[in-house]
């Protein structure tokens, strides 16, 4: 017996919509029945995984707090993702961004004018494309794979920000944490709504959705991006340089991780410390391909991500799951999706050998 | 004789169906033993597919297949080779780094030692007077001598049915008279051959049956030396055949695009470096570059197209200005298109619709995109007067250019370089797996715009369409392009010396030593 897949004529518009939903529907039905099995109460924990941070509005805020540096960094991603060109070390240039615009906050204490708001948020893109510059450089150049170079400089970035937390940005009033200094009033970036925890970073990523889905539908920039993700031969007859795609998506997810990390560094943390490092340029890669490296998709996925991230903290203290739950469900739901996709694309096709004639 | 003798093959009523085609209805077709049966048709006619089924990698969905009078199921192409039924593929699947000997061994079902299967091989190669070393390493090989590896891998299971899939594509004339050879040879031991091809002179000139397809179904049997070439191709493309109107006494402006001492290093391990390639083409003048498939074709043209840059500006000029450092936007605004080979991947996108397709490469010259955006009710209005004026099949703009039929696409590509009117047009393999009603579509519109002006370079491996098509001729061999000629003043024999190789100065052949020895 054999299991080939074989590519169908033309993929299903219609499936190709509904496999997100699905993948989500099937995430709770196959994650209900595991935790059921694990011995605890499956149905709730589901409930209080994907419907508690929906029907419970003081966890809306934390949602939107957690989806909106997923939709930045995920829309940065999904321009080189369409281009084929992999970013893995979002979660280094989001450390370096934050750096950069901390850096700029901590060298200007004495300046009173929120002109240093938007400098530290213009050091923190920066940041970020300077950091993603280093495997575009590789790449254009020599051909290495920006796979293993970006995701290697994520460990370089945390071992840059503990030096810098550990020594010369120490906070001397500290208490000897590892930790900058505090921002000052000048450099705190308000929230969105005054009196609700609704980050500005929102406000961002409700802007970028928009300008990244006219970039990609209507550009002749996202034009250039998606026809080098699909045939890179066509791109290079069509015009298009192949060595500034690559720069320019490795630059622009860069700088979007950098603007993530300083807006988190700016509007949550006040400080940049050990903790800042959340993942959130991991499970970004998942916003982007959930979102099917379509803007609108990627601001719908960040918030699915979001809620299975708060979902996760509310069934610990309620179920008490433990901590990996979250991380579970979320490769529950990338794995079934991608599953889904190759079903779409591909027929699954059981043949059973036949039988030949007998060997010589 | 064949009375006495069942029929070789007999297929009765084959019908195959696939979703949405009906790939071979109720087709029937006699081959007697020894017989040379033609099997002639279009592309999508359903020749592969009658044969898949032959060679069992495909099963009919209704019919008989009687093979020596006996009916057969043939599940898979071990069980057809055990019966003696061969097939020589048009694409060859042979390890470059192995010997000749090697090779065959590999292919073969049965186990026996190298000594004795190289004793087998010689003897092969003897009784039909077939030339090849099997010890030689199959990279240092001409195209010729790999297909015959081909062959003799089929013979030594002493076939009595051997299947030809259009086998002279990548042959020179002088190749394709020494397989004509081998054939008729076999055939005189009784071997049935079953020849496809969609090239009617060599038809005609070697079988004595020919099945003609359309659409799936059988149109007729006929016996091909009784018929013309232009006879038959009407009942292959079911409609009479449009002659070429080339206009008579044509004159050629000035020198509009030439190409001086351009030479090229070879990229990765299996490019081919361009050696100083020089050729001028005149406002109106069709040039054809002929030549074996692999020898610098898709590098000449992607150095012409602007994809690589010249080393030197001057190396290439277009009405007097150096553009050898131009990328493809600026040479296309300069006046200069080019059609790479590939269709798919390179020349259009299958996953893109046909308008994205027109944004691809008209966007410079039609003026599509405006402060960095793309207008998409101007490429949408180009790609359907693209398909409109080249009677292109599809819905409309909006088709992928993936579900096109390669004949279309072909089409649609043409249609969008010749619609925008360049002064230089460079275009390789025009007609490639494309219908003959299109294939004389697409020469028609060459000539038409070589009429109003433009200068033409071909690049094809098809010699008859180069012949047809083109003023002036040269040929490519491992980088090197020949001289000029005119047509009508050459021999197809000097351009079939020259296609293998054969070549004036002394230097080239010493070079052509050499790179037998480095590969």
């Amino acid at each position: 017996m054999r299991i080939r897949f074989e590519k169908r004529p033309e993929p299903s518009k219609f499936m190709q919509a509904i496999t997100p939903i699905a993948a989500i529907a099937l995430t709770m039905i196959i994650g209900a029945l595991l935790f059921d099995a694990l011995g605890y109460d499956g149905q709730r924990t589901i409930k209080e995984f994907f419907l508690t941070p929906i029907l419970a509005s003081y966890k809306w805020q934390d949602v939107a707090t957690k989806a909106a540096p997923l939709i930045i960094i995920a829309l940065g991603l999904s321009l080189g993702n369409q281009a084929k060109i992999w970013n893995i070390g979002a979660e280094g240039q989001y450390i370096v961004g934050a750096l950069a615009g901390a850096g700029v906050a901590y060298l200007t204490p004495a300046v009173e004018s929120h002109i240093i708001l938007v400098l530290m948020l213009i050091a923190g893109v920066a940041g970020g494309a300077v950091w993603a510059a280093i495997p575009a450089f590789l790449r254009a150049r020599f051909r290495v794979s920006e796979v293993l170079t970006s995701l290697m400089l994520v460990y370089v970035a945390l071992q840059l920000m503990g030096w810098l937390i550990n020594g010369p940005w120490k906070d001397p009033q500290g208490h000897n944490f590892p930790q900058t200094a505090a921002f000052n009033d000048w450099q705190i970036l308000p929230r969105a709504i005054p009196g609700t925890y609704i980050p500005p970073g929102l406000v961002f990523a409700i802007v970028l959705t928009g300008i990244f889905w006219v970039v990609i539908k209507r550009s002749i920039y996202g034009f250039d991006v998606r026809v080098s993700g699909a045939a890179p031969h066509a791109a290079r007859y069509g015009g298009f340089d192949s060595a500034r795609t690559i720069w320019s998506t490795l630059l622009i997810s860069g700088g979007m991780a950098g603007l993530a990390g300083i807006l988190e560094a700016t509007s949550q943390l006040g400080q940049i410390n050990l903790g800042f490092p959340s993942g959130y340029g991991f499970t970004a890669i998942i916003a982007s391909f959930l979102g099917r490296l379509n803007p609108i998709g990627i601001f719908i996925a960040g918030f699915v991500l979001a809620i299975t991230s708060v979902g996760g903290q509310v069934a610990q203290t309620a179920v008490h799951v433990p901590s990996s739950a979250g991380g579970i469900f979320q490769a529950l739901m990338l794995f079934l999706i991608l599953a889904g996709d190759v079903l779409v694309r591909y027929r699954l096709r059981i043949q059973r050998a036949a039988k030949a004639g007998a060997s010589v | 004789m064949a009375n006495l003798e069942p029929l070789r093959l007999e297929l009765k009523g084959i019908t195959k169906r696939f979703p949405g085609v009906l790939a071979n209805d109720h087709v029937s077709v006699q081959i007697g033993a020894g017989e040379i049966h033609a099997l002639l048709g279009e592309n999508g006619a359903g020749k592969s597919t009658l044969v898949k089924m032959i060679y069992g990698i495909m099963q009919p969905d209704a019919g008989e297949i009687i093979w020596n009078g006996e009916a057969m199921r043939i599940a898979s192409p071990k069980a057809a080779r055990k019966l003696g039924i061969g097939m020589v593929f048009q694409h060859f699947s042979l390890f470059d780094a192995l010997t000749v000997l090697e090779n065959i061994a590999l292919g073969l079902d049965a186990k026996i030692s190298q000594r004795d299967l190289e004793v087998e091989i010689r003897r092969v190669l003897d009784q039909y007077g077939l030339n090849l070393d099997p010890q030689r390493v199959v990279s240092t090989l001409s195209v010729g001598e790999r297909q015959r590896i081909e062959i003799v891998r089929a013979l030594l299971l002493n076939p009595k049915l051997l299947i030809m899939d259009e086998p002279t594509s990548v042959l020179t004339p002088q190749e394709v008279e020494q397989l004509f050879e081998t054939l008729r040879k076999l055939a005189a031991t009784g071997c049935s051959i079953l020849y496809i091809s969609h090239k009617l002179h060599e038809i005609v000139a070697l079988c004595e049956t020919a099945t003609i397809l359309r659409g799936g179904k059988v149109v007729t049997t006929c016996d091909p030396r009784t018929k013309t070439s232009r006879a038959m191709a009407e009942l292959m493309i079911g409609g009479s055949l449009k002659e070429i109107a080339k206009g008579e006494g044509r004159s050629f402006g000035a020198a509009k695009f030439e190409v001086r001492n351009l030479s090229m290093a070879k990229r990765g391990d299996f490019g081919m470096a361009l050696e100083k390639i020089s050729f001028a083409v005149r406002a109106g003048e069709i040039f054809g570059i002929a030549g074996v498939a692999g020898n610098g074709q898709n590098e000449l043209l992607e150095v012409l197209g602007g994809e690589f840059l010249a080393p030197d500006a001057s190396a290439i000029r277009l009405n007097g200005a150096d553009i050898g450092q131009l990328g493809p936007s600026a040479r296309r605004m300069a006046g200069l298109c080019a059609v790479p080979e590939e269709r798919n991947g390179h020349a259009a996108v299958g996953e893109f619709n046909l308008t994205d397709n027109v944004v691809l490469t008209a966007r410079q010259r039609r003026g599509f995109v405006l402060r960095g955006f793309v207008d998409g009710r101007k490429s949408s209005a180009f790609a359907s007067l693209v398909i409109s004026t080249f009677k292109v099949k599809a819905q409309g703009p909006r088709d992928l250019a993936g579900s096109l039929s390669g004949g279309n696409l072909q089409k649609f590509i043409m249609g969008r370089e010749i619609l925008q009117a360049p002064d230089v047009l460079i275009v390789s393999q025009p007609t490639w797996g494309v219908d003959a009603g299109a294939a004389s579509a697409i020469r028609q519109a060459l000539v038409d715009l070589a009429a109003r002006g433009s200068a033409i370079v071909v690049i094809s491996q098809d010699l008859d369409e180069l012949l047809e098509l083109s003023d002036s001729l040269a040929v490519i061999n491992l980088g090197h392009l020949s001289d000029m000629m005119k047509v009508g003043e050459i021999s197809i024999d000097e351009i079939g010396l020259l296609m293998g190789g054969v070549h004036g100065s002394a230097q080239a052949q010493v070079l052509e030593a050499q790179h037998a020895h480095s590969l």
